[in-house]
């Protein structure tokens, strides 16, 4: 399978990538998705402007009490991160369960992001850790919360032009549980569920709780009915199955050949249950 | 497009179409067919090869994209007729039926044991999920990893 012939660019600034994009070049960072995509000729984009090359983007670090990944840090740099195991686990744990190890060295976290995958597994974790998002324009930059960055299948609040730069995340103490817990399509290794929680108990209850959830629908999302239920109980199995229960409660969930959307609602339930009570369990 | 690479150590300067995929330069420009191409899409894994030390699938990269990096193939693997650990335990323990995934098995298990020198079962299995055999061959494949790995230090 061949792509049709295209322009190739690989910029050594983020300014010159910018300015190639705003007349309608296209970005590539990785290539797990776009470079099968257009062998497939789902997509042809005519100019690719390569991003990889630009050392701008590619950094993992600590700043203003948050953590800041550069848009082209690989999922292999982000799971071998001592700097994130340590203060956001969540992250890496996601990253180590994505694809398989060479998919790993190869795709990166701003082109996993911006690509938005339904059942990619960043967004679980990502909307479970309220990520922001800084988008890079020729004339512009802007942040946006990952709640409002992911629309729908494919789709992002990026405009034409924009890349997405960079993600930062808060940095999660050892009062925070963290688990990701994915029911994986072994052909693909993409999730058919993916559920990531952040949990913190005080005084015997729910302190906190953010649970995000991938797969299921158009687009990843964070559970809050099944957050506000849990928060102010015990930990209790009984109450970590009353919030899990309500996961997917309103949810259009997707139905393929891989799982029927009754059968995607009840893995949601389970990897939920599942990822609250191994958040639990791991609060030092 | 002009690039620069270098493959088993030897330098190449060729003009390429951007398109050019790097398992089509690896192959058809520089003459290496130890590197099969297998699914074309990215999950069977027979045509991974090192590029700057990392186990890649050159069916999913453009040839562009590899101006500067160094690869590595399955023929770079043994010096002097002198087989690479790896190889030496796929050999030993029969970790090949029909050998078509095998280079890619090779490559994918070398990054196994750089990353980690004694992988325990479940984490050689992990690690070789990006490799397909359609032999059925994964229990003498895992059974080499690990010879391999024990025999790494020696």
């Amino acid at each position: 399978m061949i792509a049709q012939k295209f322009e190739y660019t690989a910029p050594k600034s983020l300014d010159e990538a910018l300015h190639l994009l705003a007349s309608g070049a296209k970005p590539l960072a990785g290539g797990m998705s776009l470079i099968p995509m257009m062998k497939l000729r789902l997509a042809s984009p005519e100019h690719l402007v390569d991003l990889r090359t630009i050392q701008d983007l590619n950094f993992i670090r600590e700043a203003g009490g948050q953590l800041h990944i550069g848009a082209t840090a690989s999922h292999y740099e982000i799971e071998s991160s001592a700097l994130l195991r340590q203060k956001c686990p969540l992250l890496t744990e996601t990253a180590a369960a994505i694809g398989d190890v060479q998919v790993r060295n190869m795709g990166t976290i701003g082109g996993s992001v911006a690509h938005a995958d339904p059942a990619a597994d960043y967004p679980a974790a990502l909307q479970a850790l309220e990520a922001k998002f800084v988008l890079k324009g020729a004339k512009s930059e802007r942040t946006v919360s990952a709640a409002d960055f992911f629309v729908d299948a494919f789709a992002t609040a990026l405009e034409p032009g924009e890349i997405l730069s960079e993600v930062i995340v808060p940095i999660d103490d050892a009062r925070t549980g963290t688990s990701y817990q994915k029911m994986v399509q072994p052909a693909s290794g993409f999730a058919i569920v993916g559920l990531a929680a952040r949990v913190r108990v005080n005084a015997g209850k729910v302190s906190f709780v953010r649970i995000g959830v991938t797969g299921l629908s158009n687009h990843a999302y964070r559970a809050s009915g099944a957050e506000k239920t849990f928060e102010g109980k015990t930990s209790s199995p009984a109450n970590i199955q009353a919030a899990a229960a309500l996961v997917a409660q309103g949810v259009d969930a997707n139905s393929d050949l891989h799982a029927s959307a009754d059968f995607r609602r009840h893995l949601a339930v389970v990897h939920a249950a599942r990822a609250l009570k191994t958040a639990l369990s791991r609060i030092a | 497009m002009n690039i620069n690479l270098k493959v088993n150590g030897k330098s190449y300067s060729p003009d390429v179409e951007p398109r050019l995929l790097l398992i089509h330069f690896l192959r058809d420009v520089a003459g290496l067919t130890g590197t099969h191409m297998g699914c074309e899409t990215s999950l069977c894994g027979a045509c991974t090869v090192e590029l700057n030390g990392k186990a890649i699938k050159s069916c999913t990269m453009f040839a562009v994209q590899a101006n500067g990096a160094e690869i590595v193939t399955v023929e770079g693997l043994a010096t002097n007729g002198k087989l690479d650990p790896v190889q030496e335990a796929f050999w030993n323990e029969h970790g090949l039926q029909c050998g078509f995934c095998t280079p890619g098995m090779i490559m994918a298990s070398k990054q196994i044991i750089e990353r980690n020198p004694s992988p325990t079962e479940e984490e050689i299995r992990h690690g070789l999920e990006g490799n397909v055999c359609r032999c059925t061959g994964y229990q003498h494949i895992v059974n080499a990893v690990k010879a391999a790995a024990a025999g790494a230090g020696k």
